[in-house]
């Protein structure tokens, strides 16, 4: 496999659909880890559930973004055998799993971004977009069901719950303005009415995320940083490690099935 | 739609439908199709994780045609991450090849998404018959076992994805609800 493909030469349709693979797969991952690890065992489950529904996710967004793409490639070639510089995720998906409470924390942000994102995605013009948002959207209105009573339970709850979930803010809230950062290639897409201008939608996810941080008492400051880089492949020196492991077996044993 | 299974009637003119639109639509697509004896055989593919439901009572059957000599048979999975597909698939093939039918392709579509509105009447029987407590209007649901409406949840999600874990305060059983979406 070709691994110093320029991204230049890659259309537009296929880095959009790309990197909405990437952010599902490698979520999907950091939730994964809590299988048989979580605080008991319906948490267990109901973390590797939410895995399962992204997983499901990345596989839509990659069959298409193989067939986009056209190079013959599967979407295991893409999930499996890519390197991390060729992935372009937003980079708050790939952090560390962290402690219970930062995991929650940082899947209430993207429960509340998605519920904004895909509701409008599902009015993409390209059919298959528009397809894998309606299943994804129902997915995550349900996520997002979860994750506000485990915030509102954790914030209010004991001393050291509360402190879990100020730190955790506080360790991901110079991540959140890369979700609202558009890419170029991104924007000649919302000119055609395939893709969603992200940027737009931080004024209501603010609103949002700030009311209901603010019912219990806890602001979420703005951010001193943006940082950014994954849409263009420059991650954390957490996704390496990450993408060992998850691409070990693929690596190891190529065209391995169960 | 026929009046036996949409609706029931509560005095001499009001009608109750208890059938939603969505499944309404799905069973006229059926009864309008083409290949009645290939919807008829799928009768006999079950999901692989919830004993008795045929996949059409689930919903996930979508559509059955004819191209030359090959049947096309679509589905749409319940969750986008279902495990159950690639049986469903198997099942599909060999309940269509039993019959006779040896050229048989599968197509997982991704419209329309599948939503619980898609269960049949029987299907939410075939659920209530398995303690599994089928979906809600207003996600509360009853107890399987002993119909009391005092329940509460325990987790967001149970041994599947389409689930979610319940418990009821009258006589204490732990059940699965399959969630509404
Ligand atoms: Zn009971």
């Amino acid at each position: 496999m070709n691994n110093t493909i320029k991204s230049n030469e890659q259309s537009p349709l296929y880095r959009f659909v790309l990197g909405l693979a990437d952010d599902s797969v490698v979520l999907s991952h950091r939730l994964s880890e809590w299988c048989s690890n979580a605080p008991y065992l319906e948490e267990d489950i109901a973390l590797s559930n939410i895995a399962l529904d992204y997983v499901g996710r990345a596989r839509m967004f990659y069959q298409y973004a193989a067939e986009v793409e056209g190079k013959g490639r599967s979407e295991d070639d893409l999930a499996y055998l890519r390197s991390e510089r060729e992935f372009t995720n937003l980079l708050i998906h790939e952090l560390p799993k962290g402690d219970f409470g930062f995991t929650m924390v940082r899947q209430f942000l993207l429960d509340a971004f998605y519920n904004l994102y895909l509701t409008q995605l599902v009015d993409s013009k390209d059919e298959t977009i528009a397809a894998i948002a309606a299943k994804a959207i129902k997915e995550t209105r349900y996520h997002l069901k979860r994750s506000e009573p485990w915030i509102r339970q954790l914030s209010e709850g004991t001393e050291e719950s509360r402190s879990r979930i100020v730190r955790a803010l506080e360790e991901l809230k110079d991540f959140v303005g890369e979700m609202f950062l558009m890419e170029e290639w991104e924007t000649s897409l919302v000119e055609q009415g395939i893709a969603i201008d992200r940027a737009a939608l931080q004024p209501d996810w603010d609103r949002y995320i700030q009311g209901f941080l603010g019912e219990s008492g806890i602001e979420f400051g703005d951010a001193q940083l943006q940082i950014r880089g994954g849409r263009n492949g420059i991650h954390t020196e957490h996704l390496g490690h990450m993408l060992s492991e998850m691409q070990y077996l693929q690596r190891t044993h190529p065209g391995m099935e169960w | 739609m026929t009046m036996s299974d949409a609706a029931i009637y509560k005095g001499s003119h009001q009608v109750i439908p208890t059938v939603n639109p969505v499944y309404a639509q799905r069973r006229k697509f059926r009864v309008d199709g083409e290949h009645q004896v290939l919807w008829n055989l799928l009768d006999s593919v079950y999901d692989p994780e919830l004993p008795g439901l045929t996949i059409w009572d689930l919903g996930v059957l979508q559509d059955v045609r004819k191209q030359d000599d090959t049947c096309i048979v679509v589905i749409t999975p319940t969750y986008s991450g279902c495990p159950a597909v690639d049986t469903m698939k198997q099942d599909i093939i060999s309940a269509l090849n039993d019959a006779g039918y040896q050229q048989v392709k599968v197509e997982v579509a991704l419209a329309p998404a599948w939503g619980t509105d898609m269960i049949s009447p029987a299907g939410k029987q075939q659920l209530s018959s398995l303690h599994i407590a089928p979906p809600q209007e207003d996600d509360q649901p009853n107890c399987p076992v002993c119909g009391s409406s005092n329940t509460t949840v325990l987790s967001q999600f149970g041994s599947t994805a389409c689930k979610a874990l319940h418990q009821c305060r009258d006589c204490f059983e732990a059940f699965d609800y399959f969630k509404r979406i």
